[in-house]
């Protein structure tokens, strides 16, 4: 009899009868809190894009401004520096350039891109000074062939874009803003391109 | 089930059943019309039951789940169970080959075998055996039987961790879930499904859970043990996928594989109905009295609608709670049984029977109880639902602040 009552006010006995039933009261209290958790998402909204059958908004207005897609080529602007040619680093854009032996011009015969190579890491986009190489916010490229998703950007030979006898240098910039800002009236790319100034 | 047949026969062929040569050919047929009825509603219902729990979780978790094989993807099951049709049917070179094409057949004759006792509405149930409980009991245990030998035949690592788990894990929930069950038949004085409902009342301060503190700790001692024998998740140890690569069923591939997770939809009903028969007051419409059913057959279709919503609300229980809860360790799942659950229902079950003798069912005391808990189990609910109504709204600002568009979208609105 003295012995049970020991045990009774015994304090481990009785830390251990304490988390007992403190385990069975947070078990139901936790798994009741957990489960409002998850009913009350039933009454959220989904925030799935059914990308090709159902859109509340056209595709461009849902996609971010600074989206990686698909690259583009503005030719109006090139300078033919060939910057991204070379930061390529898996090689797939191609450009080519030829010199008229008479009038001494050159111009761009060539600039592919090889979208089915490209990692769309913007290495490219970054070192391209004029902006003329940019990110469009198109990601759809599914083609039968692959031949298909080699983007010919010059249909007729292009005179490079000439820089503005005032500018002494072409200004080294990673970005392109402060070339854009100083041409800033014969841009006509993205507003996205022109936001980021400051 | 019999009664029924002698009274089908005397209106088709107006003569009694007894008096007729084809009595035995009658029986028969009619053993195979209900068994066709009964296992297509459990096809069924794993069929539906696994595209509806794909659009809940979906939309648990901020998505919408599969829509595109029909209207809002309703045939979604047809096309799963199309593709596993078609699927090489493989059995490893390892394998003990025989026991590895049986191992299924044990799956689906356990589970198959318990919609035979279940009711489905007044009067409505394949068989009403004077052993139901038991019957269920024992004839759902064959699943363990497949499980093991499946994983054993498979000759794989996995499979086998799966399978042991498996043996491990059911056979110790037996247990709870056997002592849990003895409350409602002592409290019934019966074994059988259908006399089990009759003794309770269509009020929930009727029905068995709210009886006294003990049978409600029983109502939960039953309800998890039956998710750990059913493998259901937080108790998915034997196909833990994240653990072992799918568990027992990892060697199989088309229409066997299809085999263990059909079974397992179809489990969600026979839990469903078990917690609602012995606990939920089963079909029991409230305010009408039992001999008053058989007159009407208004009657009978709500009593039937009743037992539906009862089953489907604890299925609808058992999926979110797959999705809200982690996968317990094993030392926990065994912890939780031997520690928790068979202690506790060895307490309740002698706490019943003093129970009953101290405030038998239609004493004062013993109603004034039944009508409190059933108060306190509705204030719980009431409860849950405000703090999901909270975790709603805390949230709603700042989705909408983010997308511009109301947060608010209802289940029964379909994306």
């Amino acid at each position: 009899m003295v012995s049970a009552m020991e045990t009774a006010v015994n304090p481990s006995v009785r830390s251990a009868v304490r988390k007992y039933f403190k385990n069975i009261y947070q078990l139901f209290y936790s798994i009741l809190e957990g489960m409002a958790v998850t009913f009350s998402y039933l009454f959220r909204r989904p925030i799935t894009i059914q990308y090709p059958y159902k859109l509340d908004k056209p595709m461009d207005e849902i996609i971010p401004d600074r989206f990686r897609g698909i690259l583009g080529v503005d030719l109006r602007y090139c300078i033919a520096c060939r910057l991204c040619q070379t930061t390529c680093p898996i090689a797939c854009i191609a450009i080519d350039l030829e010199r008229n032996p008479e009038t001494k011009e050159r111009f761009i015969t060539r600039f592919d891109i090889d979208i089915s190579k490209c990692m769309f890491c913007g290495l490219c986009v970054e070192v391209c000074s004029t902006g003329t190489l940019h990110h469009s916010k198109i990601f759809d490229g599914t083609s039968r062939h692959v031949e298909n998703l080699v983007l010919e950007f010059v249909n007729t030979p292009v005179r490079p874009f000439i820089k503005p006898k005032s500018i002494e240098d072409i200004p080294v910039d990673r970005s392109g803003a402060i070339t854009r800002n100083k041409l800033k009236d014969f841009f006509d790319l993205p507003k996205f391109r022109l936001t980021d100034e400051a | 089930m019999k009664a029924f047949a002698d009274k089908l026969f005397l209106n088709i062929f107006h003569i009694q059943a007894a008096d007729s040569p084809y009595l035995a050919l009658w029986y028969v047929l009619m053993m195979f019309l209900v068994s066709f009825i009964l296992l297509n509603f459990a096809a069924l219902f794993a069929g539906i039951a696994s595209y509806v729990e794909r659009r809940i979780a979906a939309r648990m978790q901020n998505r919408i789940g599969p829509n595109l094989v029909g209207p809002q993807g309703i045939l979604q099951w047809l096309a799963d169970g199309l593709k596993m049709f078609l699927k090489e049917d493989l059995v490893p070179q390892t394998a003990d080959k025989f026991i590895f094409r049986l191992a299924p057949y044990f799956v689906f004759a356990g589970l198959f075998g318990a919609f035979v006792a279940l009711p489905f509405g007044y009067g409505i149930v394949a068989a009403d055996l004077n052993v139901g409980i038991y019957y269920i009991l024992a004839i759902t245990s064959l699943v363990v039987v497949g499980i093991i030998s499946g994983g054993w035949s498979s000759n794989s690592k996995w499979a086998l961790f799966g399978a042991l788990r498996s043996a491990a894990q059911i056979i110790s929930y037996e247990i709870p879930t056997g002592l849990s069950l003895m409350l409602v038949v002592m409290l019934a004085g019966s074994l059988s499904t259908q006399s089990i409902i009759e003794s309770q009342g269509g009020w929930p301060w009727e029905w068995f859970v709210f009886h006294s503190p003990f049978t409600l700790a029983g109502f939960f001692i039953f309800f998890i043990s039956s998710l750990a024998e059913g493998n259901r998740v937080p108790f998915d140890l034997p196909e833990a996928e994240s653990e072992l690569v799918s568990g027992f069923n990892t060697e199989y591939s088309g229409l066997r594989f299809l085999i263990y997770p059909m079974a397992e939809w179809a489990n969600l009903w026979v839990v469903g109905a078990m917690v609602t028969l012995t606990y939920l007051g089963g079909w029991q419409i409230p305010g009408v009295r039992l001999e008053t059913i058989p007159s009407s057959v208004l009657l009978f279709l709500i009593s039937i609608t009743i037992f539906f919503i009862k089953t489907l609300a604890v299925v609808f229980i058992v999926i979110q709670l797959r999705w809200t809860l982690p996968r317990v360790r094993v030392d926990q799942m065994t912890l939780i049984c031997w520690t928790y659950l068979v202690p506790i229902a060895l307490i309740c079950l002698i706490g019943t029977m003093i129970w009953m003798l101290a405030f038998p069912w239609k004493s004062v005391f013993g109603t004034a109880i039944r009508i409190l808990m059933s108060t306190v189990g509705g204030s719980v609910m009431i409860w849950c639902m405000l703090r999901a109504r909270h975790n709603y709204v805390i949230d709603k600002d700042r989705f909408e602040k983010l997308k511009g568009i109301p947060a608010w979208y209802p289940p029964w609105k379909l994306p």
